[in-house]
């Protein structure tokens, strides 16, 4: 468990990050938490010529409003996932901010409840504390968690190459496991959210025993008006090889009243259509299965915090 | 965790402030001046021909100072010698330290670098170039001992590896005569031990005295040293080995490794230069031996009220590629322990062995033993449900009556107490109350069951399935002049801290706190014999031999307080910081000087303070008790949570209660690993899935439920202490009792068993299987 050797910089700025990736290009991964690449170059299924450390560069570990409009100075609800109803403005998430920063930032949990709420199941405190929501979303991996809520709620990825800068959406970005749509000089900035998220919106996941990752997860972003749904966004993740939207069950629910919770069978065949993933965690079969499952009680979870 | 009765002595855990604070020096801790540092190239193929191995390239590498292949053996005799089995048929493909022609596992050391850093060592294995000529791998045990099935080595006619029959009584005609016949297939899965510290050795050449030493994370360090002796052809003497503070290994560490002797072929080369090999994670669950791996199928014949009359058990054992230096151990305690602390009349047990191309099984915590207890403890369940019996009943009917008795095999053990186990478990535990949970819950629709497993923990290696074995350890004490107390054993430790017990034995037999006494084991040079840590044995037998040893001291300070004192020894008596005889008194301080100056000593009172024992055993130990599992069942994820989990042990007299209760608590977090979570995959073939902790899944805290233990004591009258051992309890009980908890969780889909591990597809199919069919 020894990587090949590799050179290490540590860029002071994004300018020369990105100088350092226009050279590089294939050769180069880039370095913000870890989790994804460090095992991945002890076990030598990584050898890359260079490893650029993003963690000297200032900036990258904030998370920022991305309007002016301040959050609510009610008292805090209950549930410490629920934010309140009818907040607007989004959030920035930079590059260098982890799991832990995200779990227990205010912005985040008065703005965007459901994503502390998945940052905070997210492996370990030693892991919350030092992976990063843009490694892992760069790192591709099909049963990380994020991808699930980033794609419920229309996120959008900030990135830069010295060709200037471009937002991509998240479900464009996520290509494949492993793979995305960044090219060899192009670096992530930030992760955009643009507006904020209601408070019935939740996250359901089964873990894999062994990694704590989703044998299957759903996050449900839930618009109520009056009695009924009025919209709905719900992204899993852990199924298939690309996370994906559940469209159909998202259509089914639309109109749906609350009050009568989640509709018989409209989860059904969720992942219909989809490439789903079979191995030693589980069959394609009960991955399937449990994507229904977890949508629904996702969609449940998300009702009964309105 | 929560104590029904605590009248032990709690002494502090010492050694854990040092643990956690990382200040603990395993091997790979300990500083070695000019270190090389070797990395091992293992077979990519489960099973191939190896046409050529060239290590030249290797060999002019930045920083290497040695490659070896077969061919650098020659110091060796190649392969360590196979300890005495009493199995029949008990084959050993050739094997050695570095594959000769053949590669029989995915792992199986080819080539071996040493080299100037570990960073070198590794890059250096990609010099090396190695030629395979893939051959047909068997992988499933029962499939290779087919007639037609692929073999495991070439240069054997088939795949049987061991045979182990026994019995007792007429089983035919039992089964002939009774009532009921319950069968029973079943699976205990490979695990892998995992230890928190992998394996790892250090050896140094001293060749001025032309003395090998090897420090190793090592079970035995004596059986090591006389492997290490065997392969080098070295007198005993010249080879020193120590196992220092050693972070786990279950069983794990007990055989001689390969890597063991390589680092000790390359520090001869290289003396006078330490080398040291460090198991990385992924190499530790490839190439550590793994644990249990038998499918059975077990019969019981009963008669209607749910006695039984008549076992048989007819077991395949996945053995891998090899047997480990000690082989066939964990069959053995199978056959020995297949009948639980039940009275079965009439027996037959056989196991056969199977070479698969897989890495070797040897000791797992609560070897063999938990095979038997699964298998009992479900089958009697089975049994349960169809004579339509409640399972305590059908356990308390069966439960033998007598203090010494002969199980299948014929060879005595220690019966213990269960019913009174039993007894104090259902208190514990509310049993009633439980009952009526489930009750109310199931109304409710859940899925909640209760499971209960009893259990005879044939310990200390003490019987196999043919012989009582001798059970002995070696314990020693000796007395400065100053009065300062070293106790030696030849137990080891894997960090249990049984020092503390045996600590704890001499300072009360010779007066001291036991704050001043010194525990030195893990050296052969600081005593030459002993078995190692290794079948919960180190207090009841290792003990026994430190109490011995400290008695003999006790009355030569006596005689030696008698001469001072000028009064005969039966009129001395210990007081209060030293001896005393009427009104005259002589302080410990001057009989230890005395007893060294030798100035005024009688001439039958040879000076010196030192005593080394050999003690035996008085016959077979063991530990017994029953637990209970509470468990719910999400009936769409198939997912169990396991709520609420007791025990109820006896571990015989407690020397030092804190320890017994980690190893109680360790136990059965393992137990609820085996049970929930572990098991080791491979794939057709005959590639390791599970070669990452992102793939193997062990318990972590959140798993774990609010354990309640309670504890009896019922001292075993094999050993002077009365102790029993606690090491292996949990991993054998807590199986059978999460798995029963489970199967009754799941009675109203009509289901009769469930393999571990009880993971969520596995429980999930049962379930929807029954719905299909409309149960």
């Amino acid at each position: 468990m020894i990587p090949a050797a590799f050179e290490y910089r540590a860029p002071r700025t994004v300018e020369e990050a990105l100088a350092l990736l226009a050279k590089h290009r294939e050769e180069a991964r880039v370095l913000t938490g870890g989790h994804g690449l460090i095992p991945a170059l002890k076990l030598r299924q990584e050898t890359p010529a260079l490893v650029v450390d993003l963690r000297r560069i200032p900036g990258l570990g904030d998370v920022e409003p991305l309007d002016p409009a301040p959050p609510s100075p009610r008292a805090a609800p209950p549930d410490p996932f629920c934010g309140g109803p009818g907040r607007s403005g989004g959030l920035r998430i930079g590059a260098l901010v982890t799991h832990r920063a995200l779990a227990e930032a205010p912005t985040v949990r008065s703005r965007c409840p459901v994503l502390a709420e998945v940052a905070a199941l997210i492996g370990d405190p030693q892991v919350r504390s030092v992976g990063t929501l843009v490694g892992s979303i760069c790192h591709g991996d099909p049963a990380a968690d994020y991808p699930a809520v980033l794609l419920a709620l229309g996120a959008r990825v900030l990135i830069a190459s010295p060709r200037g800068e471009r937002l991509a959406e998240v479900a464009e970005f996520i290509q494949g496991p492993f793979e995305t749509a960044l090219e060899p000089d192009e670096l992530v900035l930030a992760v955009e959210v643009d507006r904020s998220a209601p408070a019935s919106s939740a996250y359901y996941k089964v873990r894999r025993s062994a990694s704590g990752f989703a044998l299957a997860a759903a996050a449900a972003v839930v618009e109520i008006e009056g009695e009924r749904i009025r919209s709905c966004a719900i992204g899993v993740t852990g199924v298939t090889t690309r996370p994906f939207r559940a469209h159909a069950v998202e259509e089914r629910l639309v109109g749906a009243l609350c009050a009568h919770g989640f509709p018989e069978a409209a989860a059904r065949g969720a992942s219909d259509g989809q490439s789903v993933l079979d191995d030693i965690h589980a069959s394609a079969e009960y991955r399937a299965h449990l994507a229904e499952v977890c949508i629904r009680r996702a969609v449940e979870k998300a009702l009964s915090r309105r | 965790m929560i104590h029904e009765e605590a009248e032990a002595v709690k002494a502090p855990r010492v050694e854990d402030r040092a643990r956690v604070t990382g200040s603990t020096l395993y091997v790979d801790d300990i500083p070695f001046d000019r270190l090389l540092y070797v990395e091992i190239l293992r077979s990519r193929h489960a099973h191939a021909r190896l046409l050529r191995v060239d290590a030249a390239r290797a060999r002019a590498a930045p920083g290497v100072a040695a490659a070896i292949t077969y061919a650098d053996l020659e110091s060796s005799t190649g392969s360590f010698p196979l300890a005495a089995s009493r199995v029949d048929d008990l084959r050993q493909p050739a094997r050695s330290f570095l594959a000769r022609d053949e590669v029989g596992f995915v792992g199986e050391p080819v080539a071996a670098v040493a080299a100037e850093t570990r960073a070198a060592a590794r890059d250096a294995l990609e010099a090396l170039e190695v030629d395979y000529e893939p051959l047909d791998a068997v992988i499933e045990p029962e499939a290779a001992l087919e007639p037609d099935a692929p073999r495991a080595h070439a240069s054997l006619p088939d795949n049987l590896a061991f045979r182990l029959e026994a019995g007792l009584g007429d089983v035919d005609a039992a089964f002939r005569g009774a009532d009921r016949v319950v069968r029973l297939a079943l699976q205990s899965p490979r695990l892998a031990a995992c230890a928190l510290e992998t394996r790892g050795a250090v050896a140094q050449w001293l060749p001025a005295s032309e003395e090998l030493i090897l420090w190793s994370s090592t079970q035995a360090p004596h059986l090591l040293r006389s492997q290490l002796a065997a392969t080098l052809q070295l007198r005993e003497s010249a080879v020193r080995v120590i196992a220092p503070e050693v972070g786990g290994g279950f069983g794990s560490k007990r055989s001689a490794y390969a890597e063991e002797a390589l680092v000790a072929i390359l520090a001869r080369r290289l003396a006078p230069r330490p080398v040291k090999w460090v198991e990385s994670r992924r190499e530790n669950l490839l190439a550590t031996v793994h644990g249990r791996g038998q499918s059975a199928e077990i019969e019981l014949a009963l008669r209607a009220d749910g006695k039984i009359l008549g076992l048989r058990y007819d077991a395949v054992v996945d053995v891998g590629a090899y047997h480990p230096s000690c082989p066939a151990a964990a069959p053995e305690l199978t056959a020995a322990a297949i009948g639980g602390p039940y009275r079965v009349p009439a027996s037959r047990v056989s196991l056969r062995g199977a070479f698969t191309n897989k890495v070797p099984t040897d000791a797992y915590r609560g070897a063999g033993r938990a095979e038997a207890t699964l298998a009992m403890e479900r089958v009697l369940d089975a049994a349960a449900v169809e004579l339509e019996l409640d399972p305590i009943e059908i356990r308390r009917a069966n439960f033998t009556r007598e203090a010494v008795f002969r199980p299948p095999t014929g060879v005595a053990l220690d019966a213990g107490d269960c019913p009174s186990a039993l007894d104090r478990l259902l208190s514990a535990c509310a049993y009633a109350s439980l009952r009526g949970e489930q009750e109310a819950r199931r109304n409710a629709g859940e899925l909640v069951g209760i499971g209960l497993a009893a259990y005879l923990d044939v310990c200390a290696g003490g019987s196999s399935a043919r012989a009582e074995a001798v059970v002995w350890e070696t314990g020693g004490v000796r007395v400065g002049p100053a009065g300062d107390v070293e106790v030696f054993t030849g137990t080891s430790s894997q960090g249990q801290g049984q020092e503390a017990a045996l600590a704890r034995i001499a300072s009360e037999i010779l007066g001291v706190p036991p704050e001043v006494v010194r525990v030195r084991r893990g050296d052969t040079a600081a005593i030459h014999d002993g078995r190692g840590v290794a079948g919960s044995r180190s207090v009841a037998v290792g003990g026994s031999a430190v109490r011995e040893a400290a008695r003999r001291i006790d009355a030569k300070l006596r005689s030696v307080a008698a001469a001072l004192l000028r009064v005969p020894v039966e009129y001395v008596e210990r007081v209060d910081g030293g001896f005393a005889c009427g009104g005259r008194r002589v302080s410990r301080a001057e009989v230890c000087l005395e007893a060294h100056r030798a100035a005024s000593l009688p001439a039958d009172t040879p000076p010196g303070l030192e005593e080394l024992v050999h003690y035996p055993a008085r016959g077979p130990i063991s530990s017994f008790g029953a637990h209970l599992a509470f468990v719910s069942v999400d009936r769409d994820t198939g997912e169990v949570r396991l709520e609420k989990y007791f025990a109820s042990d006896d571990f015989g007299r407690v020397v030092d209660l804190l320890r017994v209760e980690g190893q109680a608590l360790g136990g059965i977090a393992q137990g609820i690993g085996q049970a929930l979570l572990e098991e080791v995959v491979y794939d057709e073939s005959g590639q390791l899935l599970t070669s990452t902790f992102l793939e193997y899944a062990l318990p972590r805290a959140s798993h774990l439920p609010l354990v309640v233990c309670s504890r009896g004591e019922t001292p075993s009258t094999m050993n002077p202490l009365g102790a029993r051992g606690a090491g292996e309890a949990g991993a054998i009980a807590a199986p059978p009792a999460i798995a029963n908890a489970v199967v009754d969780a799941l009675r109203e889909f009509g289901v009769r068993h469930v393999d571990l591990p009880l993971r969520p597809e596995k429980v999930w199919r049962l379930i929807r299987a029954a719905e299909e069919r409309g149960d």
